[in-house]
């Protein structure tokens, strides 16, 4: 693999570019002179030669900084104050685990080669806007910075509860009031491009959600959002070719999508409300009545969607939501079918037997219907038991945070505030597997470092590594490094593609 | 004395004589041929007209173009539109086919191209403007290539060189089933239309309404819908070339002559919105209102705030677009910053102290203008929102209940909402179930403003006390409240004075 980049590529703060070559020439940890930003950091160290995917070899010999060293020996080594302890019942906005979460744990690195787009910093970075919420919930928006390093820095410094990610602007958001006062103001700071994002929230599914209500899931309503990825995902992938796209749990009952691919990323506001109301299809409020009135012939988007939905209807929907068990649920069913016979005819039954299980009162609608309890065509009973299916199973999304270009999402990796959880991506080949309430907690996490026995052997270990967070941090690279592969400059790759020519 | 000297030459005509630049001059003064009726405004005029034709022209324009806006405004179907701007357009900009081989041709093509260009000087100062103009600009060539001539059109889409790609016989094959499905033709051969290929992002609109077949990136748009191809480039052309003449502007300034026509063309553009004047917060014989007024005072509210206090009543809580829709109308009605937040607060029962103040407190006080921006601040705020506001906004999702109920109710439920209100005359419910069935949401609304003040408005209309226009159709929220509460407290004291009224038509007195 061509060494494109030198380690010096990566003009991080002075303070810690002190040992920037070493590692090339030697692999031993101990022989380098390490830097350190403060008396808390642990010692860094270079050349993290795990076998990790080699792409992101030239990145990391540069030294990746959230790893503690081992921790038995350089404690004595170092003689470093003893790290904090940790247990499972500290707070998770305490400011020590933030912390150590920040100092410890947080991919800053992936995270900017995922902003920036290649190794080498750029504006796609430097003039992206951060917004971070401070412990006493102030709101601090248009931060920015110029690297990694010095985003880690700033979070370490601030400790906050959580950050959002905004579009990249045509400047730097931290000059924005000087460039205000210039004299061709009226264009200088505009936001250029940001990911085309998806906000799923289960606040918006609570008319049809009955195993939890409020800000608690379980794992019967998750499959809500596990149906919604799975929709949402194929369209954007199938109808408008996007690749790059990263799901992440957003902490406590829902889910982010970032579309990261230049096409999306450089939409204006038009085309975002034109895909977000591609997948819209629930429409009216609480009084509006049938939500769902699809065309038909369905659009194949539909048809598609459908197809996905209609095995989650029977098993996540009628057995586990149970949604018209109660009478005046039902009530809405009968509401939804066109027929006044059939109507009629299913409220006489269900007078008498109020609380049979949804999947029975679904099946008696086609058993009724055939016994001759209906007036209307058997495709107009059809149509509207899709339109049911869809009003109870279609992705319901919070489309605003889509529409507009410069909406601000949380940042992915950060921690829920309220639940601890850290936002992980969701891998969308496993979605079904994926298990909200198994997500690691920030203290569950710092407590697996300091449990941590492993061999540490001459290899270093990134404290993230000993951590249950490993196998999201391995998605998350590689989802980056197949995006910064695809937007290396057209030139290299053609040059690289002809090397293979030559070699075939 | 100082002699005229007449030899000498207009300085802006001396390119045509001076050999050195003689290359130069020819296209200087050239008239354009104009071959399609329809136009893309790519060339600016380069001829000369007279100032008196710069204004006339632009003037007739901007009549076309405010009579277009007033159709959204009013909730008129495409259809309707057409019919109303016939007239209209007759008058003012007329525009013939080749066919009618009037003599008139190229004098109306070039009036159209003319003032449009004068137009867009006028309205590309603010990003408002801009849009505004782009908006309505759009509408009215989307209302000409409409019934513009079959043939005529095709050239002169073919003159427009678009790059489209052409769905190959055997692709359509294979995909005829979902191309069929996705335009919604039903029963029709795929063989026989004709398929283009291009970006999706150059059709987002078919995209938005789920219209076309989306593969890859790629839409497969119809022959038929080439009508939105089209149009979106026109917009795109349009909107790039606004940016650009704002940006040059600022070298008209030097211009005495054609700076004044210009502000007064846009001034008199601004405005478009139904009217909230502040006159409609001071209502003589309505003192300061408070927060405990609010529940008596909501039986004069328009049904569209009257859901929102009833929902909010019911399960002490609204979203965030219910919440600054009431929030603004009860500004609108007169209720002052201090008591809002008490109202707020006092009904939301569920929430702590900490909560609403960290996230409530400060949205109201911005709709305000207590905080925010400079420019929030020094405007007081939002202003509250008219019913064109209510009717056109995107309709409310799940759990939402904002917007204006006549549209986004379904009517079997508007019906109740109705009854509940008291509402229950057979006749006006089923007119109002016709009307907005026709989408006249606001004529259904003002049907029932009628019948529920309808002894008042006969008592006001025979002692003569209110004039027609104080009975003109309601079209914003608070003048219904101010209409309502006015004419059920007629004769009581100095009550009953219509203040400005919606119109803004001066005092009229009752008795």
């Amino acid at each position: 693999m061509p060494h494109s980049v030198t380690p010096e590529s990566t003009p991080t703060d002075d303070s810690s570019r002190t040992v920037s070559q070493v590692d090339t020439v030697k692999p031993d940890p101990e022989t380098q002179d390490v830097a350190m930003e403060d008396a808390l950091t642990p010692p860094e160290t270079d050349k993290p030669k795990v076998k990790l995917e080699d792409i992101f070899d030239d990145e990391d010999s540069d030294e990746e900084f959230p790893s503690s060293a081992p921790i038995a020996t350089s404690q004595d080594a170092f003689s470093q104050p003893p790290p904090i302890q940790i247990t499972s019942q500290s707070s998770f906005s305490d400011s020590n685990v933030m912390r150590a979460f920040y100092q410890r744990l947080f991919p800053f690195r992936p995270l900017f080669q995922w902003l920036n787009h290649s190794a080498t910093p750029s504006n796609d970075f430097a003039h992206r806007e951060f917004a971070f919420t401070l412990p006493n919930d102030a709101y601090l928006r248009y931060q920015a910075f110029p690297t990694a390093d010095l985003l880690r820095k700033r979070c370490i410094e601030m400790l906050p509860s959580r950050f959002e990610i905004g579009p990249v602007y045509s400047a730097n958001p931290q000059d924005r009031k000087s460039l205000k006062n210039t004299l061709k103001k009226a264009n200088a700071f505009r936001p250029l491009m940001k990911e085309l994002v998806f906000d799923i929230d289960m606040t918006d599914y609570d008319d049809i959600r009955t195993c939890c209500t409020g800000a608690s899931i379980c794992l019967k309503c998750w499959s809500f959002i596990t149906m919604a990825i799975k929709t949402i995902d194929i369209a954007l992938r199938e109808d408008f070719g996007f690749r790059h796209i990263l799901w992440v749990y957003s902490g406590r009952r829902g889910a982010h999508a970032w579309v990261c691919d230049k096409r999306a990323r450089q939409m204006d506001d038009q085309k975002r409300r034109s895909v977000a109301s591609y997948l819209e299809l629930l429409k009216g409020g609480d009084q509006s009545g049938k939500k769902v009135n699809a065309r038909r012939p369905l659009h194949p988007h539909l048809e598609r969607s459908l197809a996905i939905l209609k095995e989650h209807f029977q098993t996540s929907i009628l057995a586990e939501q149970d949604p018209w068990v109660t009478e005046e649920k039902a009530a809405h069913l009968l509401n939804l079918i066109p027929d006044p016979t059939l109507r009629s005819a299913l409220q006489k039954k269900w007078d008498s037997a109020p609380s049979r299980p949804s999947a029975n009162k679904w099946s008696d609608i086609d058993a009724l219907a055939k016994s001759g309890a209906l007036s209307k065509t058997p495709k107009e009973l059809l149509e509207a038991k899709q339109d049911i299916i869809l009003e109870y199973t279609y992705p319901r999304l919070d489309a605003e945070v889509s529409k507009k270009l410069n909406h601000l999402l949380k940042s992915p990796f950060v921690v829920h505030p309220g639940t601890g959880r850290v936002c992980v991506p969701i891998d969308t080949r496993n979605v079904e597997e994926f298990d909200p309430l198994g997500v690691p907690t920030v203290t569950q996490l710092l407590q697996e470092i300091d449990d941590w026995r492993g061999e540490e052997g001459e290899k270093k270990m990134q404290d993230w590594e000993k951590t249950s967070l490993k196998p999201y941090v391995d998605y998350f690279r590689r989802f980056v490094a197949a995006l910064v592969e695809e937007e290396k400059p057209t030139l290299k790759r053609e040059r690289e593609k002809g090397v293979d020519a030559m070699e075939f | 004395m100082i002699r005229h000297d007449y030899s000498r030459v207009d300085p802006k005509r001396r390119a045509n004589l001076d050999y050195k630049k003689r290359q130069f001059a020819k296209a200087e003064f050239q008239q354009q041929n104009y071959n399609h009726r329809l136009n893309f405004y790519v060339l600016p005029p380069t001829a000369e007209i007279t100032l008196d034709e710069f204004e006339t022209w632009a003037i007739d324009r901007l009549k076309v173009l405010s009579e277009l806006e007033a159709c959204t405004f009013r909730n008129r179907s495409p259809e309707e539109t057409t019919e109303y701007m016939r007239g209209i357009l007759d008058k003012y900009l007329p525009l013939r086919s080749d066919s009618s081989r009037s003599q008139k041709l190229q004098e109306e093509r070039r009036k159209d191209h003319y003032s449009h260009f004068i137009l867009r000087l006028a309205f590309s100062s603010t990003e408002d403007l801009r849009r505004r103009f782009s908006r309505l600009e759009t509408m009215l060539f989307t209302l000409r290539f409409k019934d513009d001539d079959l043939r005529e059109r095709a050239d002169f889409v073919k003159s427009l060189e678009l790059e489209w790609e052409e769905v190959r016989e055997e692709e359509k094959r294979e995909l005829k089933e979902d191309l069929l499905a996705a335009s919604g033709m039903v029963g029709k051969k795929s063989e026989e239309q004709e398929w283009f290929k291009v970006d999706w992002e150059r059709v987002p609109e078919l995209v938005g309404q789920r219209r076309i077949l989306l593969k890859r990136g790629k839409a497969y748009v119809p022959q038929r819908e080439q009508m939105s191809l089209v149009v979106a480039e026109f917009t795109k052309k349009l909107d790039d070339a606004l940016e650009l003449t704002a940006r040059a502007l600022s070298e008209l300034d030097e211009d005495h002559r054609l700076s004044p026509i210009l502000t007064h063309l846009s001034q008199s553009f601004t405005t478009p919105d139904a009217p909230y004047s502040t006159s409609d917060a001071n209502i003589n014989g309505l003192s300061t209102i408070t927060h405990q007024q609010i529940d008596t005072l909501s039986q004069s509210f328009p049904l569209c705030m009257r859901n929102l206090h009833d929902t909010l009543r019911t399960t002490s809580h609204l979203k965030h677009y219910g919440r600054l829709q009431y929030t603004l109308f009860l500004k609108g009605i007169g209720l002052p910053l201090d008591e809002c937040i008490i109202f707020w607060r006092r009904s939301f029962k569920l929430l702590t102290d900490e909560k609403f103040n960290k996230e409530y407190k400060y949205n109201i006080r911005h709709a305000y203008g207590d905080v925010g921006g400079d420019a929030n601040r020094r405007g007081r705020g939002y202003t509250p929102y008219s019913c064109q506001k209510l009717l056109t906004e995107p309709l409310p999702g799940p759990g939402q209940t904002h917007g204006c109920p006549y549209r986004t109710f379904a009517p079997d439920n508007l019906v109740s909402v109705l009854q509940r209100v008291g509402v229950n005359d057979r006749e006006v419910l089923k007119t109002v179930r016709e009307d907005v069935g026709k989408q006249r949401y606001h004529v259904a609304c003002n049907r029932v403003f009628e019948w529920s003040h309808k002894r008042e408005i006969r008592k006001v209309k025979e002692d003569g006390s209110w004039g027609t226009s104080d009975l003109d159709t309601i079209v914003h929220p608070n003048t219904w409240f101010k209409r309502s509460w006015l004419l059920k407290h007629l004769g009581e004291g100095n009550v009953g004075v219509v203040d400005g009224g919606a119109v803004g038509q001066g005092e009229k007195v009752v008795e």
